[in-house]
């Protein structure tokens, strides 16, 4: 055998003797979201074995007995009806053809925000209830409205109120775009971000309960259920949009645009995990 | 003899030396180039989804202070956002694989 092909052999025996070495480690790297989603509540409900499993989705609240009293307070007086009572009557009101946000969804948007979002195997792509309300209004021939403001407040806070209590049922289709959607959304929720370093996880897997200046912590577990918000932070309601984006730039980093894929596979993941759970929104926050 | 002559030369020297220095801090050229490296920097990083506000705060600063004719401090605040820029880009590209590290399983 000459040199170069004894060389060739053995370059070839390597590379593949590499392969077979990588391809177990490869194995622990495995996406299970059904094991993700038992370890997170396990995460959670072994940190606090005071709180019901139920009773995360009212995140602060559910950390603290006084704040819990001033929650069962304020909701004598929802400081969310406003809002509320908005979405009801946009919901309904007929766009310029005619058509309302009734035609665009199954069972005409009642009882059906714990489905949100779903992955969408015709796009590839995973499709929030944010951005569904305003693809039903662009296909109606109506403007967009902005993600992080009170109208699509409103709406989502009215699509809420009606599958309150129904369990989050978001599911990953035997398809390995979602899968892929799913795990790029866990990798979103779990990198360090920011000139802060912070990742999502640092304040909701690592403090919740405790507090960042007047703040406590929201748990993760749970803490899409309650949206949309009204916070009295921002004398104001709150979308999801607003919500990421809000995180991103109080870390210093330059938020993404609402609704860009990274935005909609992190709130995949975030719904999935918290599947079971009940749908609280619209909900209040100091 | 010779420390003579040097005593003559020193001022001229540390003159010389003074003025290239406070060229190289301050000349408009200069702002230029390390501006166009921190915009280059942050490009990267707006790439790998991941700038900082404080860059942009920081390029921004530069570039007041540009506009106002002080090209020493223009050029300190560009170096500066090129460093953090920089940062964001490291941050980003460690955290491929260290945000294992923080996953519940």
């Amino acid at each position: 055998m000459r040199p170069r092909s004894a060389i060739q052999l053995a370059s070839a025996a390597l590379a593949l003797a590499m392969l077979a070495c990588a391809a177990p480690a490869g194995a622990t790297d495995k996406v299970d979201p059904v094991a993700d989603a038992k370890a997170f509540k396990k995460f959670f409900t072994d940190k606090f074995p005071k709180v019901k499993l139920e009773d995360f989705v009212n995140g602060p609240y559910s950390m603290n007995e006084d704040l819990h009293r001033q929650w069962e307070e304020k909701e004598q007086f929802p400081p969310y009806e406003f809002s509320l009572e908005m979405g009801k009557e946009m919901f309904s009101k007929p766009f310029r053809n005619g058509k309302s946000f009734e035609d665009c969804f199954p069972n005409k948007g009642i009882g059906i925000r714990q489905n949100y979002p779903y992955f969408d195997e015709k796009e590839g792509k995973v499709v929030t209830l944010e951005l569904a309300l305003n693809r039903c209004r662009e296909a109606n021939g109506e403007p967009a409205f902005s993600y992080v403001r009170d109208e699509m407040a409103a709406l989502t806070a009215y699509m809420a109120f009606t599958s309150r209590g129904k369990p989050f049922d978001i599911k990953i289709p035997n398809d390995p775009r979602a899968l892929e959607a799913y795990q790029k959304g866990k990798e979103y929720f779990y990198t360090r971000r920011g000139q802060l370093n912070f990742s999502c996880a640092t304040c909701h897997v690592q403090s919740p309960g405790e507090r960042i200046r007047a703040e406590v912590l929201a748990p993760a577990l749970g803490i899409l259920n309650a949206m949309p918000i009204y916070r009295s932070e921002w004398s104001g309601m709150g979308t999801t949009s607003r919500r990421f984006t809000t995180c991103n730039s109080q870390i210093r980093g330059v938020p993404l645009n609402p609704q860009d894929d990274e935005y909609r596979n992190l709130e995949y993941y975030l719904s999935y995990v918290s599947n079971g759970l009940p749908i609280s929104g619209p909900g209040a926050r100091p | 003899m010779r420390n003579g002559m040097l005593k003559a030369v020193l001022p001229l020297l540390l003159l010389i030396a003074g003025a290239t220095s406070a060229r190289a801090e301050g000349s408009e050229a200069d702002f230029k180039t390390a501006y166009a490296a921190a915009e280059a920097a942050n490009k990267e990083a707006g790439a790998l989804r991941n700038q900082w506000t404080t860059t942009a705060a920081t390029l921004a600063e530069a570039k007041k202070s540009a506009d106002a004719g002080e090209f020493g401090k223009a050029t300190a605040s560009a170096r500066e956002a090129e460093a953090l820029a920089k940062a964001s880009i490291f941050q980003a590209t460690s955290e491929k694989e260290r945000w294992k590290d923080m996953e519940i399983r």
